[in-house]
């Protein structure tokens, strides 16, 4: 363990710290430009520099390992006057437009400027010039502001895995770009916005629109996959501005999907901001109460094994609860959050989670992906799988459809029938899953989205069983879930009570005449046509598929105009904040429920968020918790039977089109239009 | 950045550079065949003339290399030419020792004889002109290659002698214009001008070893 003293104080540091990393222990800010955390060390921007005792020159902090014996300062007049070299160097070529520039007022340039820049340039010469460079839909470019860091350039081949930015030319004509012009086919492309210490890359959908001190600032959840990523809401006024990530080292490090990223303009758009009623086959604007009546009109005399739920996936812990605890009121056994008809166990919970958690990925040594496509159904599960890739040590197989994943991949092929040779040990692939020592499975809601999903869910489980994959202080088997409603729900008991019909049955049963009332709670991902003649309340807060069908709308709020739980894949019960409030008559869709168990004379026993809360506690204790993963203990689950032989589906046919928000969003379709189908943008990534 | 030049829709090595190639490749261990990325780019300009995009991409694909990563290393280094040049391309060094020989004569040359200043090709496609940094030959200043040749000891007319045979398709003989042996002194050897073989008396001294 190399002792050093930095400006006076002792450290002593683990072996391959870098003196910077020993400054930053000590609490001392050093500048830099081009080293981060989570990305290779460049050493490219000097801007580090500090002084080292007996060294001839100051030295780059960031990739100098420290050393025992090693004084270090980091203020003194050398270090301070070689930085401020670095910076008047940096600000010879960078162009003065701050005013202009949509980094301003968070720019790391302009920042560190202020602390090291001369208050007058020297250069009289002229500042070069870059041509911007074209990156597709999301990342606008200034290529003349860039300093050369190089984050973007590692980010993209380091993280996202797509070796597509470089650095070409040389000394004055270097340039960081494509060189040959092309969109980034990177569902995480939108990261290098923020890695990017000066304006050189920027939001373009974001560009000009807004100024980061007037923005109002909320830490909330993503819900456009089942990751859950930490992010902050920004906000001006009534308006959700942009969507950035937050540091959330268990869950998304701080990278967040270019979806979570930037579909947020899909929340302006095709919204229900008032209650509609269908009047002579046309839906017409209406009261609350109008609405209200309409629906109770409707439940009068119905019995209530008539009537059903169906909560859709982007949906809250609290409205899911709610509605549960509305139907069990009115009788009704039958509700399903599993509009996908993915043949989950709601039974045992660790059949349901993400068990190794997605920060235990990088524990793991063999991954078996089981039918599914972890780079658009959720880009940071990808992300953290091409780390631990990137680590060595570390092989995928899968069973399923091909896709480019970012890391070598063994395609076993797509055969249902592998998982039970792989069971029973028929497979060369159960050896080395044995032989591993922390392995694990992922099933993708592709593989158990089917009728003998079932099947598949207990295959798998017998695969954890005969392979080891469930041990002492380790749980190889995941689900890798695609809805951020769906944990939520089955921890809050949105499915089938005892003699309850599910998904299928629900809709068997609104086909056949047998369920004549259907709550979608923003249940939009299935075929309408097969909700037969049944009433359809649609509760949500995009006209979609579901409120197009719908014979009373109530109109909710979307994830950033509501506080409310998600519980992530790996069951983390994360708290949503409201940043925006609701557009028009719309409201929180527990406080909706609430209004219509009112009107319908039944009140719900709660009349606050916090009563609610406390109420779904009492009932689920897991759902208790906040920002914590408890080990689920391995229980039965799935039912053992054939497998059929039909090749596995992927769940998500386009990774910018899942869900209401975003197929509402300009640029969600941008990027659909240019990635998946464009002809020329293809990138193998759609099966 | 090369998209104002008509670039060829594809490239592949041909038999006898693909055997080059190869052979070239199979220098490096397993997993380290990126490092034969530069004389790979070097045959495919030696092949085709210069290097265009679909070049690079042909030796990508051959090393399993991102495309960027070639482009990278081809833009870096000013050998490889991401533009067209003519069959004869002139490099005049012009850095200090040669210009203080009389580059700038050489330069002149090449404008008078051919009409094309740095930077700029003949209409007909032999010549290309550019200005290059030191070549290394400083003792023959100075220099123009031609090609892979360079042609030493130039002043104004020797250039146009040189450039004139080169445009009626004679290709004289590389080296020093002045008849001088490599870089030997100009006017003839000034040390061991008679060269005897016979063995001299040692000295006391040396006879004492």
């Amino acid at each position: 363990m190399p002792k050093l003293k930095i400006d006076g104080i002792e450290v002593e540091v683990p072996p391959g710290t870098t003196v910077l990393q020993a400054c930053e222990i000590l609490g001392i800010e050093v500048p830099r430009f081009c080293f981060h955390e989570r990305l290779e060390i460049a050493g490219n921007c000097r801007m580090c520099l500090v002084e080292q005792e007996k060294a001839p020159k100051p030295i780059a902090s960031c990739a100098m390992p420290a050393a025992d014996n090693m004084v270090i300062h980091t203020n003194s007049p050398r270090a301070r006057k070689a930085r401020q070299g670095v910076m008047e160097f940096l600000l010879i070529n960078h162009p003065l437009d701050c005013p202009i520039c949509d980094q301003g007022g968070e720019c790391d340039l302009q920042d560190q400027a202020m602390a090291y820049g001369f208050d007058r340039g020297r250069y009289r010469e002229n500042k070069r010039a870059v041509k911007d460079k074209e990156l597709g839909p999301l990342v606008k470019t200034t290529m003349t502001r860039c300093i050369h860091c190089t984050r973007c350039i590692r980010f993209a081949t380091e993280i996202a895995g797509v070796e597509e930015l470089g650095a070409t030319g040389r000394g004055e004509n270097m340039e960081v770009g494509t060189y040959v012009e092309k969109a980034l086919t990177s569902e995480l492309s939108g990261n290098i916005i923020d890695l990017c210490p000066v304006g050189a890359l920027t939001s373009k959908p974001y560009a000009f629109t807004a100024r980061s001190w007037e923005l109002r600032k909320t830490e909330s959840v993503d819900v456009l996959d089942a990751v859950g990523s930490s992010i902050r809401i920004d906000a001006r006024g009534p308006q959700v501005m942009r969507i950035l990530p937050r540091l959330n080292e268990a869950v998304n490090e701080e990278w967040i999907s270019d979806k979570t990223r930037f579909a947020y303009d899909g929340l302006l758009r095709q919204r229900l901001d008032r209650p509609y009623v269908r009047r002579d086959g046309k839906l017409a604007p209406a009261t609350w109460d109008e609405a209200f009546q309409a629906i109770a009109e409707r439940m009068r005399g119905l019995a209530g094994n008539r009537m059903a739920a169906i909560a859709g996936d982007l949906a809250c812990v609290e409205s899911m609860f709610a509605l549960r605890t509305l139907m069990d009121g009115l009788g009704s056994p039958h509700r399903d959050c599993r509009q996908d008809g993915a043949a989950i166990d709601p039974t045992a919970r660790a059949g349901y989670l993400f068990n190794t958690t997605i920060a235990g990925i990088e524990d793991a040594d063999f991954c078996l992906l089981i039918g599914t496509d972890p780079r658009w159904e959720a880009p940071l599960v990808n992300a953290r799988l091409r780390k631990r890739w990137r680590r060595g040590g570390f092989q995928a197989a899968r069973v399923g459809a091909r896709t480019e994943l970012t890391y070598p991949v063994e395609e076993l092929g797509n055969d249902p029938s592998i998982l039970a040779a792989i069971a029973d040990g028929a497979h060369p692939l159960a050896e080395r899953l044995k032989a591993a020592k922390a392995p694990m499975l992922i099933l993708g809601m592709g593989a158990i989205a089917r009728p003998d999903g079932a099947a598949v869910l207990a295959a798998a489980r017998r695969i954890a069983d005969a392979c080891g994959l469930v041990r002492d202080g380790w749980n190889g088997f995941n689900l890798l879930h695609t809805a951020a409603a769906r944990v939520g729900g089955l921890d809050a008991g949105f499915v089938p009570a005892s003699g309850g019909r599910d998904m299928a049955g629900i809709l068997a049963g609104a086909a056949g005449g047998e369920i004549d009332l259907v709550w979608l709670l923003g249940a939009d991902e299935f075929d309408m046509g097969r909700l037969g003649r049944a009433f359809v309340v649609y509760q949500g807060h995009h006209g979609d598929a579901g409120a197009h069908r719908a014979d009373v709308i109530l109109p909710g709020a979307a994830y950033t105009e509501k506080d409310g739980l998600y519980v992530n894949m790996e069951g983390r019960v994360q708290e949503g904040r409201r940043a925006v409030f609701p557009p028009g008559e719309a409201r929180e869709d527990w406080r909706v429920l609430r209004a219509f168990s009112g009107a319908l004379g039944r009140p719900l026993p709660f009349d606050t968020l916090d009563q609610l809360r406390r109420r779904i506690a009492a009932a689920c204790p897991v759902l208790a918790s906040r920002e914590t993963v408890a080990a689920a203990p391995w229980a039965l689950f799935g039912v053992a039977a054939a497998v059929a032989a039909a090749p596995f589906r992927l769940p998500v046919a386009d990774f910018y089109m899942t869900d209401p928000i975003c197929r509402a969003s300009t640029t969600m379709a941008e990027c659909s239009e240019l990635y998946v189908r464009g002809e020329d943008a293809r990138t193998g990534t759609h099966g | 950045m090369s998209g104002d030049v008509s670039q060829p829709a594809s490239f592949a090595f041909n038999a006898e550079y693909l055997a080059k190639a190869d052979q070239i490749i199979a220098r490096y261990p397993e997993g380290r065949q990126q490092s034969a990325v530069l004389p790979l780019l070097d045959l495919a300009q030696r092949q085709h003339g210069w290097l265009p995009r679909a070049a690079m991409d042909h030796v990508a694909a051959k090393l399993r290399m991102a495309p960027i990563r070639v482009y990278e290393v081809a833009t870096f280094y000013t050998m490889f030419n991401l533009r067209p040049v003519g069959r004869y391309f002139l490099q005049a060094c012009t850095t200090t020792p040669c210009w203080l020989r009389g580059s700038d004569a050489v330069v002149g040359a090449c404008r008078k004889v051919l009409g094309i200043g740095v930077g700029e090709s003949t209409p007909d496609g032999l010549f290309s002109l550019v200005e290059v940094e030191c070549l290394g030959a400083c003792v023959n200043a100075p220099i123009l290659q031609v090609n892979d040749d360079f042609y030493e000891d130039l002043d104004g007319p020797a250039t146009e002698r040189l450039l004139q045979s080169l445009q009626r398709g004679e290709v004289p003989p590389m080296g020093s214009v002045t008849g001088r042996q490599a870089s030997a002194p100009a006017g003839g050897p000034t040390t061991l001008a008679s060269l005897s073989f016979d063995r001299a008396p040692k000295t006391a001294a040396e006879g004492a070893e």
